[in-house]
């Protein structure tokens, strides 16, 4: 199929994450072949835990979910919110439309079709830009979290030069994605049923189970309408094929014209979609740690009645009181890590909308500043004739 | 550039159970066939179609390129949904209204046309008999019919040869033409579509925004968002607004211009009949000729004194048709490159005025997003 390899230099981070000089992360090169993408990792670090200060380790999609994985299911995070996993790359999109082309090739003038060949090939670049982003934002948090980035499989994950899908198969083994599913079932039911004494994470609570519904429905509106925008953007090509033949004058205008809607249309993806898209997973990612947070109360609510009872009984009474004082730990420390989670969490959000939002709005401005430029100059052509 | 006349076709008073009755006021300012300057009056749609049908049979308007009276039928060439089926609908009635106006305004811009006694009493008189051949144009439409009359000229049996390749090469223009604008006019009916799509989808959104804005506890965001989800409603009108520029712009030219191909091809056909008809009455004078000879040979005096009147008459006719058919390709060619003429007057201007839509559009659009950057950027 294709390879494409390219030098991705100047990409926008949604977070400024990557600020850290002590360990610095991106992606600087991928590779597309078929299904799967391979990712080079690079690092640059002055931490003594690695070997070199500076090294590069090629990763597939499925490395990062385990990485993932691996971090969910230990037990000291329980307390952290845990950066979502990147999404897998999908190429279905230009794929099948590719396809499509290739059998309506005989039906279409050569322009028509290298014109369509060409803007297919722009979609399939904005899908891997588009990956490449995520991947490297879910290194970056782990990056400039505190506790996450000592991770020993992080820097496993980093620096590990062989081949890592042999400890992923290990991993998958030993785990069985046990927490993981466990979290998935009925989370908001437990979250919703806690008797909260705590003000804040009352308060977190329903503002964030609230949230995260209206933002779900607002990423699948926003796709929507970016799908709609793109549906417009090809008419043009169309158009402009067509016009072509006629040998009319307006053609080249329509095809950059059309130019400028499918940039319009992609760049409002990558801006609004996928912001909306990854803070939608951010706030999953929150509510799972108020799940697990759920989960130690109701642990240590059922430790209480157990000390009780063996109190009844005069039974087992250092062994209660020890699982009691276990449990009650444990859910402080939870208590006391996801407080300083969700309000690092909340300013994260805000600054993300922040660039995200003035950024949209600048290239908003300057596709139609250059459209009103376009529109002029052919007008006054016309006119003038 | 001789004109002088103003035509404007006020809109309909809305009449759900049949066909509105359809105000037509022309201004004049100085053609003298006019008694007064403006004058006013009203005609149904078949009374329209019913024009075309006077000015399509006469043989003084043959060879010209008569315009096409709008289809009766909703539908036409176009695939656009909703509100265009629904005759009671607002969109429907302007779309009818702007086309029978351009078809009057075609009318008289034709200088033969404008002259023709049906033309003016069309335009003047208080009252017109009610139309009753307009059976086939609504029912098959124009195109329908004009396809038809082709085909039978297809059939002919026998075949022209020309020295002079004019009429063949521009026949095949015409022709070629025609199905690139029907091309054309298939996807820009998706781009009005896909349009409309995209408005219904970003009013959903901004409702969606809003409702996260409401969500929001940080209360400079919170704002933002509310501001988003009012430059997304803001949007969705411009979208609407484009949507109505691609269809009563370019998608409606680009079907009357497959009409009009139609009718230039309909000239062409009107030459053929012409040359069609030379030809038969040769073929009789030929045959009667040949049944004189015969006559002499059999003595028939009486028989025969016909026979010389019939050849008289049937040289008559021969000279005739070949002065119709001399005279008729004079005019094909006068009218198709007055039609060329126009039609590049006419796309030129339309486009003109579709991009000047787009570029308001697009200055408006700058002025929504300017007003909004500073509500992302007061986010703190």
């Amino acid at each position: 199929y294709r390879n494409l390899t390219h030098w991705l230099k100047t990409r926008s981070v949604s977070v400024d994450l990557n600020n850290d000089a002590s360990l610095l992360i991106d992606i600087p090169d991928a590779l597309c072949e078929r299904d799967k993408v391979k990712f080079t990792v690079h690092t640059k670090t002055t931490l003594s835990a690695f070997q070199k200060p500076e090294f590069s380790v090629p990763r597939q999609h499925e490395d990062f979910i385990w990485l993932h994985d691996t971090l969910v299911e230990t037990e000291d995070y329980a307390g952290l919110i845990i950066p979502p996993a990147p999404p897998k790359p999908d190429f279905e999109s230009p794929r099948e439309k590719m396809h499509k082309l290739g059998e309506g090739e005989a039906t279409m003038t050569k322009e028509e079709y290298n014109k369509m060949k060409q803007e297919l090939e722009a979609e399939y670049l904005a899908v891997f830009k588009k990956t490449v982003q995520v991947h490297e934002i879910f290194l970056q948090r782990l990056s400039s979290h505190a506790i996450l980035s000592k991770d020993r499989n992080f820097q496993i994950f980093l620096e590990y030069d062989q081949d890592l899908s042999v400890r992923r198969k290990n991993a998958k083994e030993m785990f069985g994605g046990f927490f993981k599913n466990m979290v998935k079932t009925a989370d908001e039911v437990i979250i919703s049923g806690i008797k909260e004494v705590d003000d804040f994470f009352e308060q977190e609570k329903t503002f964030l189970l609230d949230y995260y519904s209206k933002i779900k429905d607002s990423t699948a509106k926003a796709e929507k309408m970016t799908r709609s925008h793109k549906n417009v953007a090809d008419d043009y090509i169309h158009i402009s094929a067509t016009l072509n033949t006629l040998s009319a004058d307006d053609s080249t205008f329509y095809l950059r014209l059309y130019k400028v809607e499918g940039r319009v249309a992609s760049d409002q993806e990558l801006k609004l979609t996928e912001l909306l898209r990854y803070y939608m997973r951010d706030i999953q990612a929150a509510k799972d740690l108020l799940y697990r947070r759920a989960r130690a109360l109701a642990d240590y609510e059922h430790s209480n009645k157990a000390l009780d009872k063996a109190r009844l009984k005069s039974k087992d009474v250092p062994q209660a009181e020890e699982h009691q004082q276990q449990c009650l730990q444990k859910f402080d420390k939870l208590s006391e890590s996801g407080k300083r989670e969700l309000t690092s969490f909340k300013g994260r959000r805000v600054v993300a909308f922040r660039k995200n939002l003035i950024e949209m709005a600048e290239l908003e401005i300057k596709h139609a500043k250059n459209n009103v430029t376009l529109l002029q100059g052919c007008i006054d052509l016309l006119k003038s004739n | 550039a001789q004109e002088t006349q103003l035509f404007s076709l006020v809109p309909a008073v809305r009449n759900p159970q049949k066909s509105s009755d359809l105000p037509v006021s022309s201004s004049s300012t100085s053609l003298p066939m006019f008694r007064n300057k403006t004058f006013s009056v009203r005609r149904r749609f078949s009374d329209f179609l019913g024009l075309y049908e006077k000015m399509s049979v006469k043989s003084s308007l043959h060879g010209c390129v008569i315009p096409p009276p709008p289809e009766k039928s909703v539908m036409g060439m176009t695939k656009v949904k909703v509100g265009k089926d629904d005759p009671s609908s607002a969109e429907f009635l302007e779309r009818r209204r702007a086309a029978l106006e351009r078809y009057l305004q075609r009318v008289v811009c034709h200088p033969l046309l404008l002259q023709d006694p049906d033309v003016r009493e069309f335009l003047e008189k208080e009252e017109l008999p009610r139309a009753v051949n307009t059976q086939a144009l609504s029912g098959a439409g124009f195109l329908k019919m004009i396809n038809k009359a082709s085909d039978a000229v297809n059939k002919m049996t026998i075949k022209m040869n020309e020295s002079d390749t004019w009429f063949e090469d521009k026949l095949q223009e015409v022709e070629s033409e025609e199905q690139q604008l029907r091309k054309l006019h298939a996807v820009v009916d998706s781009l009005v579509n896909h349009r409309k799509e995209l408005c219904g989808n970003t009013a959903v959104f901004a409702k969606s925004m809003a409702m996260l804005g409401n969500s929001e506890d940080n209360t400079a965001l919170s704002r933002a968002l509310s501001q988003l989800a009012e430059v997304e409603d803001k949007m969705e009108q411009l979208h609407q607004e484009q949507a109505a520029s691609d269809f009563f712009i370019f998608a409606e030219l680009l079907a009357d211009y497959i009409r009009l191909l139609g009718a230039v091809r309909g000239c062409f056909d009107q030459r053929m009949r012409a040359w069609q008809r030379w030809q038969e009455a040769q073929s009789t004078l030929q045959k009667k000729r040949e049944a004189e000879a015969k006559l002499l040979w059999a003595n028939k005096p009486d028989k025969l004194q016909q026979a010389k009147e019939e050849i008289t008459e049937w040289e008559a006719k021969v000279t005739q048709y070949e002065r119709d058919f001399d005279r008729i390709g004079v005019t094909v060619r006068k009218e198709v490159l007055r039609f060329e003429e126009e039609k590049a007057k006419d796309f030129k201007g339309q486009i003109v005025k579709y991009l000047e839509s787009m570029l308001q559009s697009q200055q408006r659009l700058i002025k929504f997003w300017e007003a909004f950057l500073p509500e992302a950027k007061a986010i703190a």
